[in-house]
């Protein structure tokens, strides 16, 4: 490459162009907001779904149907991409919807909201396709920067700029552990391309003890982003004091994010050195799994207690990884697409009871759902149980393989903390329940949102249900989009 | 008769599908949606007369098979069959739940629709969990009949039915998921979650104790045996009604019938090494559990530590067959154990579901359980208390009850193992009949205790029904037990052979 002018055509960018798409429309919505301004808010977030919808178009259009690698390596176009960007645009699509009302009602529905929730699943895409380390830390850095500009979004909300404040700190610390590493890895390898890397860790031309530091940061890095224990400070107060919509828009896409950096780093460009990470995250996972459990169980408040639930779930998420075989990235990647399902419709709910000036945000607010809306009450149980991984919903069939992953590489006793801990997990998520179903709650106006929410929020319930019963589909195609 | 040949499924979903049903319609429109619930109870029990009459009793394979692809990546089956073990618990199922819903018609005030659905739903996936020949689809209606059993107990239950239900729901969890990872450590080894491929896998010593004891960990907890029993009295008593006949009738018998389905066959050596575990276990619970039932105040309580002894004798005549073989030299008396066993849980399921029955007649009326409250009721009603004695006698084991039969072929069976498993065993004979006479007397006989009793009113038409219906089926068991014997044989007699065949 070197040497050679780069000339570059139309069809080499053709891969990247969704990425590109969403750039151009990010922009066009922030001079169409400067344009036309506060009066024309809802053709903005028309715009913003429409742009949404338009990736996802052309993302299918320019599919591959094998991996390709462009741009000098440093862009990957493969159907993992291509999959778990359209989760990624659809998981985004559905949060704003829930959130439209809840920002109206609360004026936070400006033109730099939306912009920033399309920057934000800019840096998602380019994570996802990144072919070198460069590439990846560069889509880090543009989701995480908007991701702590929408946590402070609410300017006069104290607790929330407190906690994007912390956010933005401790992400600054985990992108500089990342870049540390990568720096550290460019030395011993002599390479920046994932691809690279790879090779030469195959190879074992690198330097033992410095890829094993490289790891070390690398690792410390991924787990700062997932919310893994013991880098999972942020998370709770993040999930706690961001606006619920802001809280909902963290948890959901991100974590397609969280999941495609694991695979890129860990899997394709670390995969040679599997010995070495898969201690560290076996650490990691236990940690999470032990601590999200236990901790959420002394919750009061929805967000928190869910915030804890999270890093529980990355715990299984990274047990799927760390079994560096093709079932446990399977089981890794649908256990990722279902938590996202699963935890965009807990904070559907939560948004959808949220009122003007009213939270319910506190688990009390959730005494007597079930005789006040039977059908939403009947959404967060799919919700809950799904969350703490009883059959028929989909979350079972996430538990299950991730389970079954460590249990075919030998980890029995981590399986056997696995399924203890999701008995403990059940614990907190049976309390949600009991408060719908079996406490007599306080009467209430009724709640009133619009068609369009309540339909998606149905939508999303019942696929916890159905994906539950039949899970071959969504397996199937984690299965093909791997190979 | 013939049977359609989706028959299993039609049982399983059509109970589902009319629990959606009723949801849907609402509290505002219960009383077409108790019809539609009796409608669909009655359609299932209908279905049983032609699978009843299409079941092959001179065969051990599966009857009525259903084989669809439902999860190619994990090489996991839609696959329906039943044999002489699953036919007859299917049925008090499809039997059960009809009575139910008729015990409940006017009686629920809360959420009618809710309950109806719930006990609809229930049933459906009870089925489900008998007919089920793959161990993953297996696994999903074992865990799914959860959900709805939780809330049945947490919105419809008595004062402490919170503590009562989450730790109804965390035990079973518990013990269930110890036996998701065997299950998958299985599909790991031979690639297959069919049970039949379970069942002629070999597998070593080692890891059959720990497949055994994850296996038991989950059936101990349903049946349930002592020490793990503690969760029942409490479900048990602040359950609803219907909540507690089905927990007692259906649902302690998925612990006894995985023990016969998962434990015995696919880890016979295992079982052999460990039975006496189990038989201590039965023996305590038989022996012990009868002096704790004795000393109970509630009715509700007294009957849950009943079903924990006589549940006893289930898993008592599921591990005897081993000490049969080294005493007496021969497998002929083998099966007897079994036969009582499934006798037992048949027998167990119409009597302690009557029982419940009864206690939530005087419940309805007086709102208390306690047996002090009540004292001298068979004068202000007589046609209860024929009732209530009969399956108090049936209880007590009394000859020409269907509680007889299991017991007594669980005490001969054990006698031909060993003396004294017998002994300990033929307790129950005193101890059953103590605290259920004892119960009987201060309940039923005597005089008017109090102006409560004094205005109780006799059997309205739908609770005579319910109980009458019990009565004839607790009766015609006792008398005539060989059509049930029958079905079961060559589905036991396979069983005895798996036992006595190592798969080390």
């Amino acid at each position: 490459m070197e040497g050679t002018p780069m000339v570059l055509s139309i069809a080499d960018v053709m891969p990247a162009a969704a990425e590109i798409f969403v750039a151009i429309a990010a922009c066009v919505l922030l001079l169409a907001d400067a344009l036309v301004g506060a009066r024309a808010r809802s053709t903005l977030f028309v715009l913003t779904i429409a742009a949404l919808a338009g990736a996802a178009w052309v993302s299918s259009a320019v599919a591959v149907p094998a991996r390709e690698v462009i741009l000098g390596g440093h862009f990957i176009a493969d159907p993992m991409g291509t999959v778990l960007k359209l989760f990624a645009y659809g998981a985004a699509a559905v949060t704003l919807l829930y959130s439209r009302d809840y920002l109206v009602r609360r004026d936070l529905l400006k033109g730099e909201y939306l912009v920033l929730a399309l920057f934000a699943v800019l840096g998602i895409q380019v994570i996802v396709s990144a072919g070198s380390f460069l590439t990846l830390y560069l889509g880090i850095e543009i989701m995480s920067l908007s991701l702590y500009a929408m946590v402070a979004f609410d300017r006069d909300n104290g607790v929330a700029a407190e906690s994007a404040m912390k956010y933005f700190v401790l992400g600054a610390i985990a992108s500089g552990a990342l870049l540390y590493g990568i720096s550290i890895l460019y030395g011993v390898t002599g390479s920046i391309l994932i691809d690279g890397v790879a090779s030469a860790v195959a190879s074992g031309q690198a330097p033992t003890i410095g890829l094993l530091l490289g790891i070390a940061f690398i690792v410390v890095g991924v787990a700062f982003k997932f919310g893994a224990v013991p880098f999972h400070m942020w998370l709770p107060d993040v999930y706690h004091g961001a606006p619920t919509p802001v809280t909902l828009f963290v948890g959901s896409a991100p974590k397609i994010a969280s999941f495609a950096l694991a695979m890129r780093v860990l899997a394709e460009g670390l995969g040679g050195a599997l010995d070495a990470w898969q201690d560290m995250l076996v650490v990691l996972a236990a940690l999470s799994m032990v601590l999200g459990n236990v901790v959420a169980i002394a919750q009061t408040n929805i967000k928190r207690m869910l915030a804890y639930s999270t890093i529980s779930h990355v715990g299984f998420i990274l047990l799927g990884v760390l079994a560096g075989s093709a079932a446990g990235y399977r089981a890794a990647m649908f256990y990722t697409l279902t938590y996202v399902i699963m935890t965009t419709a807990a904070f559907g709910v939560v948004l959808w009871l949220s009122r003007k000036g009213f939270e319910a945000d506190a688990l009390d607010d959730y005494k007597g759902l079930n005789r006040r809306h039977p059908w939403f009450a009947f959404i967060m149980l799919l919700v809950v149980f799904g969350l703490a991984g009883v059959p028929p919903t989909v979350g079972f069939w996430a538990k299950l393989q991730v389970i079954s992953a460590v249990l075919d590489v030998g980890l029995v006793w981590l399986a056997g903390l696995a399924v203890f801990m999701s008995v403990i997990g059940a614990y907190y998520y049976l309390r949600v329940v009991k408060l719908m179903y079996f406490d007599e709650g306080a009467a209430a106006d009724p709640v009133v949102s619009p068609i369009s929410v309540r339909l998606v929020l149905s939508l999303n319930g019942l696929a916890i249900l159905v994906l539950g019963l039949f899970p071959g589909f969504l397996l199937r195609l984690c299965e093909q989009v791997l190979r | 008769m013939a049977a359609p040949s989706y028959v299993l499924s039609l049982l399983v979903w059509l109970p589902i599908a009319a629990g959606v049903v009723v949801l849907l319609l609402g509290d505002r429109r219960i009383a077409l949606g108790r019809w539609v619930s009796l409608a669909a109870t009655l359609a299932a029990l209908a279905l049983c007369v032609p699978l009843w009459g299409a079941f092959d009793a001179t065969t051990s394979e599966l009857q009525f098979p259903e084989r669809e692809p439902w999860i190619g990546a994990l090489n996991a089956w839609y696959h329906l069959g039943i044999d002489g073990i699953s036919l007859p618990l299917i049925v008090l199922t499809a039997f059960t739940t009809p009575l139910v819903v008729i015990a409940a018609w006017s009686n629920i005030e809360k959420r009618p629709a809710q309950y109806f659905a719930a006990f609809l739903v229930m049933e459906g996936v009870m089925i489900g969990v008998f007919a089920a020949a793959d161990a993953l689809l297996f696994y999903v209606f074992w865990e799914a009949m959860l959900i709805p059993m939780f809330l049945i107990i947490g919105i419809w239950g008595g004062s402490r039915r919170v503590y009562a239900t989450i730790k109804f729901f965390l035990y079973t969890f518990l013990g269930s998921v110890l036996m998701l990872v065997a299950l998958i450590w299985l599909y790991l080894q031979g690639g297959s979650y069919e049970i039949a491929d379970l069942h002629r896998m070999p597998i070593g010593m080692t890891a059959q104790v720990l497949i055994f004891l994850a296996f038991f960990a989950a059936f101990a907890v349903k049946v349930p045996m002592w020490p793990v029993h503690t969760w029942l009295p409490d479900a048990h008593v602040e359950a609803p009604t219907g909540g507690s006949v089905i927990l007692a009738a259906i649902m302690l018998k998925m612990g006894g019938y995985g023990f016969l389905r998962f434990s015995l066959p696919i880890t016979p050596d295992a079982s052999r090494e460990l039975d006496w575990l189990v038989i201590t276990l039965s023996l305590v619970a038989i022996a012990y559990i009868g002096f704790v039932a004795l000393a109970q105040r509630d009715m509700k309580k007294l009957i849950a530590y009943s079903s924990i002894a006589h549940m006893g004798f289930v898993t008592l005549g599921s591990f005897v067959a081993w000490d049969i073989l080294s005493t007496t030299g021969t497998v002929a008396g083998a099966g007897m154990g079994l036969d009582g066993a499934m006798i037992q849980m048949v027998s167990h399921g119409l009597v302690s579901g009557a029982l419940f029955f009864c206690v939530g007649v005087l419940y309805d009326r007086l709102h208390t359980r306690d047996i002090t409250a009540y004292g001298g009721v068979a004068n202000t009603m007589p046609r209860f208390a024929f009732f209530a004695v009969l399956f108090a006698m049936a209880n007590a084991g009394l000859p020409g009850t269907s509680g007889f039969v299991g017991e007594f072929l669980v005490i001969v069976a054990s006698f031909k193992a060993n003396f004294w498993y017998a002994f300990v065993a033929a307790l129950t004979l005193i101890l059953g009949a103590a605290y259920t006479l004892w119960l009987v007397k201060r309940v039923i006989w005597g005089e008017v205790a109090n102006d409560g009793v004094a205005s109780l009113k006799d059997l309205n038409a739908r609770e005579f029904v319910v109980l009458a219906v019990l009565a004839v089926a607790v009766l015609a068991l006792g008398v005539w037990p060989a059509p049930l014997l029958d079905v079961m044989r060559p589905t036991i007699e396979l069983l005895v052979e798996q036992l006595m065949v190592s798969k080390l």
